[in-house]
């Protein structure tokens, strides 16, 4: 019986590294795009899910709850197999930045929330008394507050979703993890494969918490 | 300069404003007492419509701010507000609390709303805190910053809001001072405060509220010495000892 970690898979991996750097590169384009959507959608759903208006309240909820009570999975599923019925193809790409940006959005839209809410109410009609409307007190007032408390959340909220962008090996993404599946999938290689394709999820990702625990510890000082 | 005129305010089941009637002259320093939960607060918060009545008028020099959403914004900008609780922005110096406001919302140069704010700080007796932040003063000095903020966008009308029931009462006196000042110079001022020496010296005008309605409305000799309702007889001698 062969060893999982053979010494030749090794050599075998190291052949095809351009496998796993194409893989990390996909992996880091959709978590950026991804990114860029979800903190898009979680800003603005976040700031009408702390406001007082009825209908845009109903909406944020609506897609919060939505969003967080199903699985990525079967709204990845959607996008890919579901869409194209209703006569919208998108790219695999698209899916993956779509899916995944949309998911972490309302995940966002959560952490802004509670941040601009934890903010005293009196900061708000401070500002409103001076003349301020309330996009203004958000902007000037609310939100410079709030940032304390949201930034160490939204940072793990980033590496959640690196993570998850590994969704998209279910549909032939192209990422990360679909490479270092196919390719293992193909010589049966699985130990390395697996291996390398933590470790660079970890490169990724790792700093990141890092960054979180340092932004936590910040504002546990200045609380 | 505000009229309120069949004001109501509901909070769900709560009936917090009853026909509320109400003129105040350009000048004048009306203060208003009553007990906690009487609906002071709320009536002093619906001039500046932090608070939306429920029904009823109310105009503020010469805009009626119940029927125009619009000219709210505008309208506040000539209102100063001063707060319980003080809410200064705790992420701003104290110059930049005084300077925000007429910045970004009166569109002044920073080096005149800085001069101004100095000035308003000068007054109030706090020069020397221009740098700091809110949270390394005292409460007595929080609460003069932010009277210098509300002056220093140059308003017609001052609201306070029991300006000094959070304070301790060594810091109390410092920002009545600071008020009595304020009043000399002839601005009009709307004051909810328990302070009865304060109603006593300053006030033109007293009104008691209780229950949502206002009970007793007149001079500050008339509240003291002659209220005509037993409610107003039976809070006085409760207070006054």
């Amino acid at each position: 019986m062969v060893s999982p970690f053979a010494w030749f898979k090794w050599v075998a991996l190291l052949k095809d590294w351009h496998v796993f750097a194409e893989g990390f590169l996909m992996t880091a384009i959709v978590s950026a795009s991804a990114l860029g959507l979800a903190l898009l959608l979680g800003i603005f759903f976040g700031m009408l899910g702390a406001s007082h208006w009825k209908i845009p309240w109903v909406l944020t909820r609506c897609y919060v709850e939505f969003i967080q009570n199903t699985p990525l999975v079967i709204q990845v599923f959607f996008l890919y197999n579901g869409l194209p019925y209703l006569g919208v193809t998108l790219p695999v790409i698209a899916v993956g930045i779509i899916g995944v940006g949309v998911y972490h959005g309302a995940y966002i839209a959560e952490v802004i929330r509670s941040g601009i809410q934890a903010v005293p109410k009196g900061q708000r009609e401070a500002a409103l008394s001076q003349g301020f409307t309330y996009w203004e007190a958000l902007r000037y007032i609310i939100l410079p507050q709030a940032k304390k408390v949201v930034f160490p959340p939204l940072t793990n909220q980033v590496v959640y979703l690196i993570r998850n962008t590994s969704v998209l090996a279910m549909i032939a993404g192209g990422d990360l993890m679909y490479r270092a599946d196919s390719w293992a999938g193909n010589n049966l290689y699985y130990g390395p494969s697996y291996v390398v394709t933590g470790l660079l999820y970890l490169i990724l990702c790792l700093p990141l918490s890092q960054f979180a625990r340092h932004l936590e510890r910040k504002a546990e000082v200045s609380a | 300069m505000i009229t309120i005129e069949n004001v109501e305010k509901h909070f769900g089941h709560l009936h917090v404003l009853k026909n509320i009637n109400l003129h105040v002259k350009s000048g004048e320093k009306l203060v208003v007492i009553g007990p906690s939960g009487s609906g002071k607060s709320t009536l002093i918060r619906c001039i500046n419509m932090l608070e939306r009545p429920s029904h009823g008028r109310v105009v503020v020099d010469g805009v009626e701010v119940t029927a125009h959403k619009a000219e709210v914004q505008k309208v506040r900008q000539s209102v100063g507000m001063v707060f319980q609780q003080f809410n200064l922005y705790p992420h701003k110096t104290v110059l930049e609390n005084l300077t925000l406001a007429p910045i970004l919302i009166q569109k002044k140069s920073p080096k005149e709303a800085e001069e101004t704010g100095m000035a308003f700080l000068e007054r109030v007796g706090l020069k020397a805190k221009a740098g700091a932040y809110p949270s390394q003063l005292s409460g007595g000095q929080q609460q003069r910053v932010a009277i210098a903020r509300a002056l220093n966008m140059h308003p017609k009308i001052m609201l306070f809001d029991e300006p000094t029931s959070a304070l301790d009462p060594e810091m109390i006196q410092e920002v009545l001072d600071v008020m009595t000042g304020l009043a000399h110079d002839g601005i009009t001022m709307v004051v909810v405060t328990h302070e009865m020496g304060f109603a006593r010296e300053v006030a033109d005008r007293v009104i008691f509220m209780d229950d949502g309605k206002i009970l007793e409305d007149g001079s500050p000799e008339h509240f003291f010495k002659n209220p005509t309702q037993e409610r107003t007889k039976q809070f006085l001698s409760r207070i006054l000892r």
